[in-house]
């Protein structure tokens, strides 16, 4: 007991260098899970998306293309879907549900997705989750606007609010549709995912703003009110993408097959899970360089700790001289420096991870906010844990250089003390 | 010692070599000799620290150098008492802590202490013994304490558990002629009433008078420094 007090006391006396070791073992700690924390993080909320579709139904491209330009808002579609390919689709014998989503529009930086109510009634997310309105209606009118919980809460708008779309995908743009406002007629609980960002209107809605226009400009003098719109029959030329539900999970591949295959236009369907997983698969190697990245941080901050252990060791002379003088064995020595060097690398773990927690628990909102990232406060992973504890026993064996070069002095040494 | 032939690791250049050297039991050792004369050497063979190339060394009839490293650190641990020229103690520890250390490291003299008093009863009679106040000094940290006062400690620590052997490498270089006087009689006390044989090294013949003994390495020791 004696002996171990002494250690703590001698590491008290080098509490300062002590301190610093434990903070950068801390701090690189807080790195590595920090990274984990915002993978998972990523990958979950990817993940939670969507769910209860079968099928998303685009243009012919790539399938992680078609994923993310129509569930994530990112990117954008290359080709259209033409509506007469949509209808043949939805008389399918196997689809039991089919959902247009209509994309290119913005406003004020938020996608305007066309659709139409079937979306709120067929969407999931997070597990089953459906959508759920927090104030008002789904649209009803030609005009109506739904908005999800960030574009509502980000530029302030109430039920009832009206709101001008403008026409292509950038923050500020220069062509709007300002001759057909539309009134907000609900706002949508907060999802965490992209619907969250989202203004949704009638598909008919993105017919009408575009019906006094030609290749992408309104046409000079031909300007179309909202009132001689609401008198049209709208009928859309083409969506951009469809979700699909199936009667049976088990008709997916004969679905997907048989739309892959229609004659009539190039179209592509992707199982919304199996383009996720090829995302991964894309995303993997920048993920495993960054833990990489983590991971040598850690390597670093151990180095750091066995050098602070090193330059102590002169000092520390005497004290093994005396240690082996009292009968103290050469293990015991030993023992004691790789044990200290363990003791740090645990504080720092500890800290480390203490430290995250706290940081995760402040930064969360304004992460959830500014990038949509769901990270959630959970108990460490298994492989946290396991991380966690071959970080404390490598810095164990890093101690054990140390340890052996003070017990090789020690016996040069002798019987002298020396300074 | 018998036929005893050492060098240190990596010095090969230098060797001690001591035909016959022997000490009785309960006898005060006075060895002399040169500074850098082998002196230290010899008491690292002693205590087992380091182990001869060739040679005996039987002590309270225990050859040590056929015992393993283990083996000769708990032999230490049970039977000396070593004190240091200087920097004898851990500074940042208590002088308490200090003086317990080596019953950590031994069943026996643990057991020695525990049959007449308690750990920290023993330790605060030896400091008192040697001139020190138990009530003021055990608490402080080793380096608070003066040259003189560390020495006296470290001369408590070697005698708790009542070892049967006092090595003492020059403890006294460090202190005035005044204090080195005090600091040996005090030690010669406890080491009588202990039973405890003294091996003592210095260069200083001055201290001759006070031991039973007097050898000088040259007379049995064989020292060999090869050219640079």
């Amino acid at each position: 007991m004696i002996v171990l007090r002494l250690a703590l006391q001698s590491l008290r006396a080098r509490w300062l260098t002590a301190l610093l070791s434990v903070l950068a073992i801390a701090f690189s700690v807080m790195l590595l899970l920090g990274v984990e924390k915002v993978r998972n993080g990523a990958r979950q909320s990817f993940a939670d998306t969507i769910s209860g579709t079968d099928l998303i139904v685009g243009a012919r491209s790539g399938g992680v293309q078609l994923l993310l330009y129509s569930v994530f808002r990112i990117g954008n579609a290359t080709n259209n879907v033409t509506w007469k390919s949509y209808q043949d689709i939805a008389a399918h014998p196997d689809v039991e549900w089919i959902v247009p989503l209509s994309l290119g529009d913005s406003h004020k930086g938020y996608r305007v997705l066309g659709t139409n109510q079937d979306y709120f009634k067929h969407y999931r997310f997070r597990g089953d989750q459906p959508l759920e309105l927090a104030q008002g209606e789904v649209f009803d009118d030609l005009f109506d606007a739904v908005i999800g919980s960030e574009v509502a809460r980000q530029l302030g708008y109430k039920v009832g609010d009206k709101i001008v779309i403008g026409h292509g995908l950038g923050s500020v743009s220069f062509l709007d549709h300002a001759n057909k406002p539309f009134r907000v007629s609900g706002i949508l609980e907060k999802t965490g995912t992209p619907v969250d960002r989202t203004v949704h209107v009638s598909l008919g809605a993105i017919e009408a703003i575009h019906i006094d226009w030609q290749q992408g400009a309104p046409v000079p003098g031909q300007s179309v009110s909202a009132d001689e719109v609401r008198q049209m029959e709208l009928k859309p030329q083409a969506i951009t993408a469809a979700l699909i539900g199936l009667k049976s999970r088990l008709a997916v591949f004969r679905v997907q097959r048989a739309i892959n295959e229609y004659r009539q236009e190039p179209l592509l369907a992707i199982l919304p899970g199996a383009s996720l997983q090829e995302l991964w698969e894309l995303v993997h190697v920048a993920e495993t360089a960054l833990a990489v990245v983590s991971a040598m941080v850690v390597a670093t901050a151990i180095l750091g700790m066995v050098t602070m252990i090193l330059t102590t060791l002169n000092e520390r002379r005497r004290e093994m001289a005396i240690l082996r003088s009292v009968g103290a064995r050469p293990a015991t020595v030993m023992g004691l420096l790789a044990t200290e060097a363990g003791v740090l690398t645990l504080a720092g773990v500890i800290l480390g991870t203490v430290l995250l927690y706290v940081g995760l628990f402040f930064a969360r909102p304004i992460v959830d906010r500014l990038y949509g990232l769901n990270l959630p406060v959970s108990a460490p992973t298994s492989w946290e844990l396991t991380t966690l504890s071959a970080i404390v026993v490598a810095g164990l064996i890093a101690g054990l250089g140390p340890a052996i070069l003070a017990y090789r002095r020690s016996l040069a040494d002798g019987m002298t003390v020396r300074v | 010692m018998d036929g005893v032939h050492f060098t240190w690791p990596g010095r090969p250049r230098f060797s001690l070599s001591i035909d016959r050297f022997a000490v009785g039991a309960g006898d005060r050792l006075l060895l002399l000799g040169p500074s850098g004369g082998g002196k230290s050497t010899l008491l690292s063979l002693l205590a087992g620290i380091v182990k001869p190339q060739r040679g005996g060394i039987t002590i309270l009839g225990t050859d040590i150098t056929k015992l393993t490293g283990p083996a000769r650190d708990r032999f230490r641990a049970e039977h000396f008492g070593i004190i240091f020229q200087m920097f004898n103690l851990l500074p940042y520890g208590t002088v308490i802590d200090n003086v317990l250390l080596p019953l950590s490291f031994s069943k026996k003299r643990r057991a020695n202490v525990k049959q007449s008093s308690s750990p920290a009863k023993e330790a605060a009679r030896l400091l008192t013994h040697l001139g020190l106040s138990p009530d003021e000094v055990a608490s402080h940290r080793a380096s608070s304490l003066s040259v003189g006062q560390q020495q006296r400690v470290a001369a408590a620590r070697a005698l708790i558990g009542g070892p049967e052997l006092i090595i003492a490498d020059e403890p006294t270089s460090s202190l005035d002629r005044g204090h080195q006087r005090e600091f040996l009689d005090l030690l010669f006390g406890d080491i009588a009433k202990a039973g405890a044989t003294l091996i003592m090294v210095s260069h200083d013949e001055t201290l001759a008078d006070n031991f039973t003994h007097v050898s000088r390495l040259e007379d049995f020791a064989t020292m060999e420094r090869g050219a640079r």
